[in-house]
């Protein structure tokens, strides 16, 4: 393992930081029980997810890779590394798409239930896998 | 939101300049920042902020929904049928330096903004459709709960 | 910046603060994609995060409710797991390369030959674009098809159900409400 030297902190504090906000995100995930909360921590996790991958495409004293419209590519320029660019910016539209698609559940779940909270919903999920053993059971004869 | 007058005045001179903007956007995509997804989410805002200003009833009056489900499902197929035609003209699909064969450049060019619009033309009509969904539920919190 | 606006949405109850202040993260974020070189990602996200998420979180609050209710579990165990998970990711990235260093991994498999290649072959000044809709052409067919998957099962559960259920097809599923 590469010693703790300056330069290694320096250069390596970015993933840190990236990982602390994941892990915000996954807390968010993990510890609330609102589901439009969950959502968003969701977000948050994907967001920190993009600024890792753009964060590892950056070239030091590097340029956004635009060439002049000309096409005179002066050799000197460097420019930074594009294709985690593409990679997330279509992955930010699809992360949109998707959200909303988990927005909709969250609504046809509000509709359905009556609450987006996840304790209230694992109580009624309870009450009616019991309400379908007993009609199952009568079904049955008793027998089952 | 009937009774914000500058809301509504500002909204009707913004609307125009960000369709504009969207298809500046879309079309010099391939000089400065800029394509089909981000050019379809800009003008999907410009519909979303007229529906969120007027009403949604104005904004289906202007882009009805059965125009934006059809949108959806063209922007897939524009961009894969300039797959087919390059396929058709004998090279690989997607491979765009089918459409001008002695100046590949010119091809790519061409493809990258048949492709553009295919894109922007989905990203709009999914926004817009999504929009359209949430805000013809019935809300269950009135305005000035908020 | 991120990680306060990242703590406050963890410690607010009010659901529309926290719609609010997922979209001063997206905007914090686009500016951190611009000091990037990332103009593209930055006017993405810029448009998509502080704009249509934000909208489509608080059309989703007006149809739900805006109060988080308070948990009722420790955060003892959440905060365990998190701070295992992260301890391992942080022992990943140990051996990563430094920031910005241009002999990366990253930097010096295919993405050199884009940048090399793309002038003469496609011909269009703004690489990010070349690449998307030229190089990996399938990859975004892919994600259009992706997005468009999302737009329609949207429909499904929040427009066509509805029209089901006003020609009496309420069925018994409501029986647990």
């Amino acid at each position: 393992m590469a010693a703790f030297t300056l330069e290694f902190i320096v250069g390596h504090v970015n993933y840190w930081l990236f990982t602390v906000l994941m892990m915000t995100g996954l807390y968010i995930v993990v510890a609330k029980g609102n589901l439009v909360k969950k959502i968003v921590g969701l977000n948050v996790f994907q967001t920190s997810v993009f600024m890792l991958y753009i964060s590892m495409g950056k070239v030091t004293g590097g340029t956004a890779p635009i060439f002049p419209t000309d096409m005179q590519i002066d050799p000197d320029t460097v420019y930074s590394n594009p294709l985690p660019h593409v990679l997330i910016l279509t992955a930010i539209v699809v992360g949109v798409a998707t959200t909303s698609l988990g927005l909709a559940l969250i609504v046809r779940i509000q509709e359905q239930f009556g609450t987006i909270e996840e304790d209230e919903l694992l109580e009624i999920e309870k009450a009616m896998a019991a309400e379908d053993t007993r009609l199952h059971g009568e079904a049955m004869g008793g027998l089952a | 939101m009937r009774h914000h007058l500058i809301l509504r005045v500002v909204t009707k001179l913004l609307v125009g300049a960000i369709i504009l903007f969207a298809l500046y956007v879309q079309f010099h995509g391939d000089f400065s920042p800029g394509g089909g997804f981000q050019a379809g989410v800009i003008m999907a805002v410009a519909f979303i902020i007229y529906g969120v200003v007027f009403s949604l009833r104005q904004a289906q009056r202007v882009f009805p929904p059965w125009l934006v489900h059809k949108l959806l499902a063209l922007g897939v197929l524009i961009y894969a049928f300039t797959g087919l035609v390059s396929m058709a003209l004998g090279y690989e699909y997607l491979n765009y330096g089918a459409f001008t064969p002695h100046h590949p450049e010119h091809g790519q060019h061409w493809g990258i903004l048949i492709v553009e619009l295919g894109v922007g033309v989905t990203v709009t009509g999914v926004m817009v459709a999504i929009y359209y969904a949430f805000a013809a539920r019935p809300p269950t919190i009135s305005d000035k709960d908020w | 910046m991120l990680v306060m606006t990242a703590l406050a949405i963890v410690r607010t109850r009010r659901l529309f603060a926290t719609a609010m202040l997922s979209g001063v993260f997206s905007l914090l974020s686009a500016q951190l994609f611009v000091v990037l070189d990332a103009v593209d990602v930055a006017f993405t996200e810029a448009a998509v995060g502080a704009g249509i998420s934000t909208v489509l979180m608080l059309g989703t609050l007006a149809l739900t409710g805006r109060v988080e209710k308070r948990s009722t579990h420790s955060p003892f165990l959440p905060l365990l797991v998190v701070g295992m998970t992260g301890a391992v990711l942080i022992y990943g990235t140990l051996d990563m390369p430094n920031f910005g260093a241009a002999d990366a991994p990253a930097q010096t498999h295919v993405s050199p030959d884009y940048l090399e290649r793309s002038p003469h072959e496609i011909g269009v000044p703004n690489v990010v674009t070349a690449v998307l809709a030229s190089y990996r052409g399938f990859d975004t067919l892919g994600e259009t098809a992706v997005v468009f998957t999302a737009g329609i099962g949207v429909l499904f559960l929040i427009s066509a159900l509805r029209r089901r259920r006003e020609t009496g097809d309420s069925g018994n599923d409501r029986k647990g409400a």
